[in-house]
């Protein structure tokens, strides 16, 4: 076998002329990436007077209130005395509720689609889920005030009667022996609000879950199941761990949610702006419901005080909804994906 | 049972005898056997390899009839409870019980855990299922007073007073202003955010990564906060009044980080083998995207538009914001107040007139409806990934495959020349499954040099 050795390059002969690889683009892609960059810029510019427009304006109201901002328990911007401690608990608490019931409710159902769920009703079982997540939220407002609502409050009552005891679960100024005591004192409370804002968030939950648990490797299941696990053995050791990253994700995304969600809650709850750490009572705060309440009425500097109540409630919303995504995709589920 | 082979000479495997010499064949033996049957040879009866058995099915049904039972005895006469949802839950909690108690007396702990989990976990998904059901059904059953009316869709509530009978007033204004809502926000996000998505996809860089990050930061933004927004700036500041345009507007602000959002999910799935293929045939960056990004990826945009839509058409606070409030009809959303579906639906239950709520669940209704027509639409339209094509479109590509199976056996035959032109090659060449409408063949100079000594596969095309 014969190798050909490359010719010995003399030192006086011409450098071969190194060719450019930066090609200069044509003008209709030149003209492409400037569109595509300008709608970039326009973008980030809308994204940005938001935000700015949120700061500077809230900033103002911010720089009046003072720390006393977060620690008043009223709204009376024009006097001077407002503050978002109670509707910020308000908020927290509806949310907490909403969290506890989509919980089970998400996990459940995530588990069933992906693994009990027949393989023909599964892509419809994906979509019914979607069509939850579509329906309007002025639907279930209506459906948690005329419907849920007097289902639930008889509930209430029982668990204030026999779990009281528990600080958050108390109710305050009724008379347990008198039985011809009004329900309405446990309607309108942020334990409803909680429950319809829970079926609200629990389609968003649930797909991320479904997601993480259908990713599940084959070759680990069949691993589980040849060792002998039961089905619940082989979810208990290989999907729930592999999820666990989607199952922390989509809760803090349904809690994003569920902070923000205005309408339905303010159809359901009568406003109070102290704290209410009752959540079977009546009344509740709520950032969001504070706005869509006092938006009408408010002076130039009233506005500016519900812009930095709004300013408030986007900054919690925005942390939740980047430690969420962090959690997905630092997760072992969502290494491929973000 | 007959042996399927017969067993080798004793002695063959046990390797502490000594080592006979290769028993000698007359003739090879023949590597495989057919297996002889015999008259008597019954075929194996088949065994039943499904999960469920009577057992199972029993305990089931009798854990149902015992925790109901049980249930009815505790709401009628033990315990002081009522109500329906307290009666199911309650059945749930004890059928789980009974369940328990009747899987224990046969089986085992682990398996007694699996099917009571595997109960819990059904018995969940349906309380959701049921939950979906008993809203659409009480939404339309208490608008139904309202929605039978044919004056509901073509009449406005400009006359209807507290004391009208449903015969008069309809939702026609608010259905007009949630179309013209709709359509300016669509209308503005659409292009915006679909080049948006292509910008986070076909650019990098740091100035990428920023876009990006904002947009996430921005699916946090509130929706009543970017009604806030435009009502701060574009009313009060602009002073340009509440209309159907700063709805538009604040429902923009609104859906722009979530139609990026779904849109650059689905950009991202479009195979970057199908990219560099219509580059390398010199296809520039703007026609790749024509022709390859924005077609292959065409039903994944569709859904997002379309969910993006529906989410946009069902919010109610930026629009009770900046729209105003309207019983009468404006079809013009430039100026004077409008009102939307959702936000009529919101007004009229606010009103102690029980007309009004009903009318109020009418419209929340219409909403539901539309939302329900959207959402079909996103089904049918989407759905698929990329590459995935309708039972239509793989009839198109089999058809077309046929063909050339036939122009080949023809050109074997010596029937018809070798074809010359470019572009015909170019359309087979490219025609791929996958982009059926990819039309980059006019940038393609010559044929492509195929070697003729390889053999081609016949009929059957590239992948």
């Amino acid at each position: 076998m014969t190798t050909v050795l490359p010719a010995p390059v003399s030192a006086d002969a011409p450098a071969e002329e190194r060719r450019s690889r930066i090609t200069s683009l044509e003008r209709s892609d030149r003209i492409y990436r400037s569109v595509l960059r300008a709608s970039g810029v326009a973008v980030l510019t809308v994204m940005g007077l938001v935000g700015l427009f949120l700061a500077i304006r809230g900033g103002e109201a911010l720089h009046k209130g003072g720390f006393a901002f977060l620690t008043t328990q009223a709204w009376d911007p024009d006097a001077g005395n407002f503050g978002i401690a109670g509707v910020l608990v308000g908020t927290i608490l509806i949310a907490l509720v909403a969290i506890f019931f989509a919980l089970p409710l998400s996990v459940g159902t995530a588990l069933y689609i992906s693994e009990y769920a027949p393989r023909k009703l599964q892509r419809t079982l994906i979509s019914i889920v979607d069509l939850m997540a579509a329906v309007p939220s002025v639907v279930y407002g209506l459906w948690g005030l005329f419907f849920l609502q007097g289902h639930v409050q008889g509930l209430a009552r029982w668990i204030s009667t026999y779990f009281g005891w528990i600080p958050f679960l108390q109710v305050d100024g009724v008379d347990r022996d008198n039985a011809l005591v009004d329900v309405t004192v446990y309607g309108s409370s942020a334990f409803i609000a909680g429950m319809v804002v829970a079926l609200m968030v629990t389609p968003i939950a649930c797909s991320v879950m479904r997601e993480a648990f259908m990713q599940a490797p084959a070759g680990e299941r069949e691993g589980a199941f040849a060792l002998g696990a039961t089905k619940w053995g082989m979810i208990r050791s290989v999907v729930l761990p592999f999820g666990k990253g989607g199952i922390i994700g989509g809760m803090m995304l349904a809690l994003g949610r569920a902070l923000g969600e205005t309408i339905a809650v303010y159809l359901i709850i009568s406003i109070v702006f102290t704290i209410q750490p009752d959540v079977l009572h009546a009344g509740a705060g709520q950032i969001s419901s504070l706005i869509a309440l006092r938006f009408g009425e408010a002076s130039q500097f009233g506005l500016s005080a519900l812009m930095a109540a709004g300013l408030a409630l986007f900054l919690m919303t925005l942390v939740i909804n980047f430690a969420a995504s962090s959690v997905v995709a630092r997760s072992r589920s969502g290494a491929e994906s973000d | 049972m007959t042996a399927l082979y017969e067993h080798p000479p004793a002695g063959l495997w046990d390797v502490t005898a000594p080592i006979a010499p290769a028993p000698s064949y007359a003739s090879p033996p023949p590597a495989t056997f057919c297996p002889q049957t015999t008259a008597d040879d019954q075929p194996e009866p088949r065994r039943n390899t499904g999960m469920v058995h009577q057992r199972d099915i029993l305990a089931l049904g009798g854990s149902i009839i015992a925790a109901v039972s049980t249930t009815m005895l505790l709401f009628n006469f033990l315990a002081p409870w009522s109500g329906k949802i307290g009666f199911v839950a309650v059945a749930f909690g004890l059928f789980l019980g009974f369940y328990a108690l009747l899987v224990s007396t046969e089986e085992r702990g682990p398996a007694v855990r699996d099917r009571v989990i595997a109960a819990l976990v059904h018995g969940v998904a349906f309380v959701l299922l049921l939950a979906l059901v008993f809203l659409i059904g009480f939404t339309f059953e208490r608008g139904w007073s309202a929605l039978q009316h044919w004056n509901f869709y073509h009449q406005d509530l400009a006359n209807a007073g507290p004391l009208e009978p449903m015969e008069v007033g309809g939702i026609r204004h608010a259905a007009i202003g949630t179309l013209w809502m709709i359509a300016i926000a669509l209308a503005i996000t659409v292009p915006l955010g679909i080049a948006c998505a292509m910008f986070l996809n076909e650019t990098r860089g740091a100035f990428t990564r920023f876009v990006r990050t904002i947009v996430e930061a921005m699916t946090a933004l509130p929706s009543i906060v970017a009604g806030l927004f435009i009502l701060a700036t574009w009313i009060l500041i602009l002073g340009r009044g509440k209309s159907g345009l700063a709805a538009a507007l604040a429902l923009s602000v609104m859906m722009l980080p979530i139609i990026i959002r779904a849109a650059d999910v689905v950009l991202r799935l479009v195979p970057g083998n199908l990219k560099e293929a219509s580059l390398a045939l010199g296809a520039g960056q703007w026609r790749t995207a024509w022709h390859v990004v924005l077609p292959t990826s065409r039903s994944g945009l569709a859904t997002a538009v379309i969910l993006g839509a529906a989410r946009g058409i069902g919010e109610t606070s930026p629009v009770l914001l900046t729209a105003g409030y309207t019983t009468y009809t404006n079809t013009n959303p430039l100026a004077g107040d409008m009102t939307s579906l959702p936000l009529a639906a919101f007004k009229l239950v606010s009103s102690p007139q029980n007309s009004f709520i009903a009318r109020g669940f009418g419209a929340g209704a219409t909403l539901l409806a539309l939302v329900l027509i959207l959402f079909i639409a996103a089904r049918i339209i989407g759905g698929r990934g990329p590459g995935n094509l309708t039972k239509r479109q793989q009839r198109r590509v089999a058809a077309v495959s046929q063909q050339d199976l036939a122009r080949f056996a023809r050109r074997e035959a010596g029937l018809e020349p070798e074809e010359q032109s470019a572009e015909g090659a170019g359309r087979r060449l490219l025609s791929m499954p996958v982009v059926t409408s990819l039309k980059v063949r006019r940038r393609m100079p010559t044929r492509l040099p195929v070697p003729k000594s390889l053999p081609r596969p016949k009929g059957r095309r590239r992948e």
